[in-house]
Order: structure tokens, then C-alpha cells, then sequence
């Protein structure tokens, strides 16, 4: 069948660009450093904007496609429940928006190098390589107190409201927990545009797919229906 | 004391206070919320605490629109005419 055969081209590429992405992760990690602060201004102008393009969106939706497909194959075969399905379709939803983010932030780094560090959990007992990478709670956030707002100067870092907001701030974005409050304030900057275009990208999905599902169930009930019917075990064997 | 903590890992540049600000600023550009108000009114507490109600409530979102999506998925029967509309409205 023709949907098998290119469900599984999709998957080599989308662990290859894993695979590729933690062995630049390191090198990426070495030059951030030594290029300074000039370069990560201009990535940071740059970002904000790209995340808003149309052809990022479009790219994102692509994979994400093909993601869900995945997806969904694994599903029908093991059969699980719905609850953890639409988990399954936010992981693959952050992964591809990881992959999108070709790697040049934290966050995007950290969703994948989670993944693949469940992966390698599940077969051997790997030494931690990078401290910075958190598990992704997949459940929903815990309810958070919200402390009462004070006024105070920006370069009191030392406050415990500034610095209980930015450890929040912190768990949020993927990544950042254990990172200095410019580190978390630079990520969280291209994590939200990037958010904003995963769920204006998921969003059209999902109107499409509600649109198309709708018209579309007719046509494929038809079909289902008066296929197997008409031609009994022809497209496999032939009948001698 | 605290300077030390927010020197400690960046060994090459020191985060000048300037930076900050800034990356306040852009932040606060990026918010909904404070954008239409006044800008530059918002003190970095409140930008702060309006960034983490901003990311939650993207998360939710998301998580919403991901529920959807598995049961309209789950629905669907017939792949690769859906798949191939869609694909071609979308690209």
C-alpha cells in the first residue's frame, strides 16, 4: 500500500535530525559562547519575526502531518485510550515545533534531547550528559500561587518575588530551570512566538480536519462499504 | 552576593543590567496584555508574572487543541485522501 510506504520514510528522517541535532547541540553550545552577545541580539530580532512568517507555518504544518500520521498508526496497533493519545499528539506537536526551530534555542534542544533520552532510558542506563534537560511533565501544570504584585527597581535581582517568578518562569519554558535570568528571559522571548505559531498552525489543522472529516465521512463510508464487497481478496492473491 | 549567581555560568560576557532591561522590553512586546496598554509602564515584576500566565495559558491551549486533534484523527477512517486534500491545501 502506497500510505505505508511513505509513513515510514518520514520517520528515518525525523530520527536522523535527532540523532544530528544532539551531536551539534554540543558544538552549537561552544560557538554560542565564544560569539558573544552581538549574535544572539540579532537571532533574537530575527526569531520574533520568523515564528510570525507564513513559510515557517507551513513548514511546521507539513511535518506536523506527518508526525500525526505516525502517530495515529501507532495508536490503532496498541490501541490506547484517548487521554493518552492527545498527549501523544502534544508531544509530537513540540517535537516538530522543536525541529522547526532548527535547534538554535534552548528549549528546542531540551524537547528533543528529552525525547531521545526517554528513548535510550528505556534500553540502557545512560550517564547524564547535560544537566540542563528537565523530564516534560506531560500532565497538566500544577496550580501555581500567584504572589502579590510589589513594586520594586529591575536591578534588585536579589528580591525572592523576582527570583520565585523567574524559577517559575523557569519550569515553564523546557530547558531553563537551571539557567540565569537572561538565559530564561532570551528563551522565553522565542518560546512564546514559536507557541503562538504552533497553535495558529494546529488550530487551521484542526479546522480542516473537522471540515474534511465531515464532508469526506460520506464518501469513505460509500467506499468501505461497496469495496470488500464487490472485489473479495482480489488485490492480494490471485485466484488460480 | 547575587551578582554572583547571575555571573557564574556566562563566563565570557557579563549581563550588564542595560541587557536586561532590554530583554524585558522585548518581552513585554511579545505579551498581549501589556501591548495594548501603555508600554514601558510595566514594571519587570508584572511582565514577569503576565509571561507565566501567558505560557500557561498557551499550554492549555495547546493541550486543548491536541485533544481535538486525536479525536478528530481517531474519526477519520480513510488516510490518504485526507491526508492528500490537506496537504494540498495546506502547502
Amino acid at each position: 500500500m502506497d500510505v505505508e510506504m511513505t509513513s515510514s520514510l518520514p520517520s528515518n528522517p525525523v530520527v536522523n535530525s535527532e540523532r544530528s541535532l544532539v551531536r551539534r547541540k554540543k558544538k552549537k553550545k561552544i560557538q554560542s559562547q565564544i560569539h558573544g552577545d552581538n549574535l544572539n541580539n540579532n537571532q533574537n530580532q530575527n526569531s520574533a519575526i520568523e515564528w510570525k512568517s507564513e513559510s515557517q507555518q507551513h513548514t511546521y504544518s507539513s511535518k506536523l502531518l506527518q508526525a500525526l500520521r505516525q502517530v495515529r498508526l501507532n495508536g490503532s496497533q496498541s490501541q490506547t485510550t484517548t487521554p493518552k493519545r492527545g498527549r501523544a499528539v502534544r508531544e509530537a506537536a513540540d517535537r516538530v515545533l522543536a525541529t522547526t526551530g532548527k535547534g538554535r534555542s534552548r528549549w528546542s534542544r531540551a524537547i528533543l534531547t528529552n525525547r531521545l533520552k526517554l528513548k535510550f532510558l528505556k534500553k540502557n542506563n545512560i550517564t547524564k550528559r547535560q544537566r540542563n534537560v528537565m523530564v516534560v511533565t506531560t500532565g497538566n501544570s500544577r496550580p501555581k500561587k500567584k504572589s502579590k504584585v510589589s513594586i520594586f527597581r529591575l536591578k534588585s535581582k536579589s528580591l525572592p518575588a523576582v527570583n520565585r517568578k523567574v524559577r517559575i518562569l523557569g519550569r515553564l519554558v523546557p530547558g531553563c530551570r537551571k539557567e540565569p535570568l537572561p538565559v530564561i528571559l532570551e528563551e522565553a522571548s522565542d518560546y512564546i512566538p514559536a507557541l503562538e505559531m504552533q497553535i495558529r498552525a494546529m488550530s487551521a489543522l484542526t479546522e480542516l480536519l473537522s471540515v474534511s472529516g465531515g464532508s469526506s465521512s460520506f464518501s469513505s463510508g460509500a467506499a468501505a462499504s461497496g469495496g470488500p464487497t464487490d472485489h473479495p481478496g482480489s488485490s492480494r492473491s490471485h485466484p488460480s | 552576593m547575587s551578582s554572583r549567581r547571575s555571573r557564574q555560568s556566562t563566563s565570557s560576557s557579563r549581563i550588564t543590567d542595560d541587557q536586561i532591561i532590554e530583554l524585558v522590553s522585548k518581552l513585554q512586546q511579545l505579551l498581549p496584555e501589556i501591548r495594548d496598554r501603555r508600554s514601558n509602564k510595566a514594571s519587570a515584576n508584572k511582565v514577569l508574572q503576565e509571561t507565566c500566565n501567558y505560557i500557561r495559558s498557551l499550554h492549555r491551549e495547546v493541550d486543548d487543541l491536541s485533544e481535538r486533534l486525536s479525536q478528530l484523527l481517531s474519526t477519520i477512517d480513510a488516510d490518504s485522501p485526507e491526508a492528500g486534500i490537506i496537504r494540498s491545501l495546506i502547502m
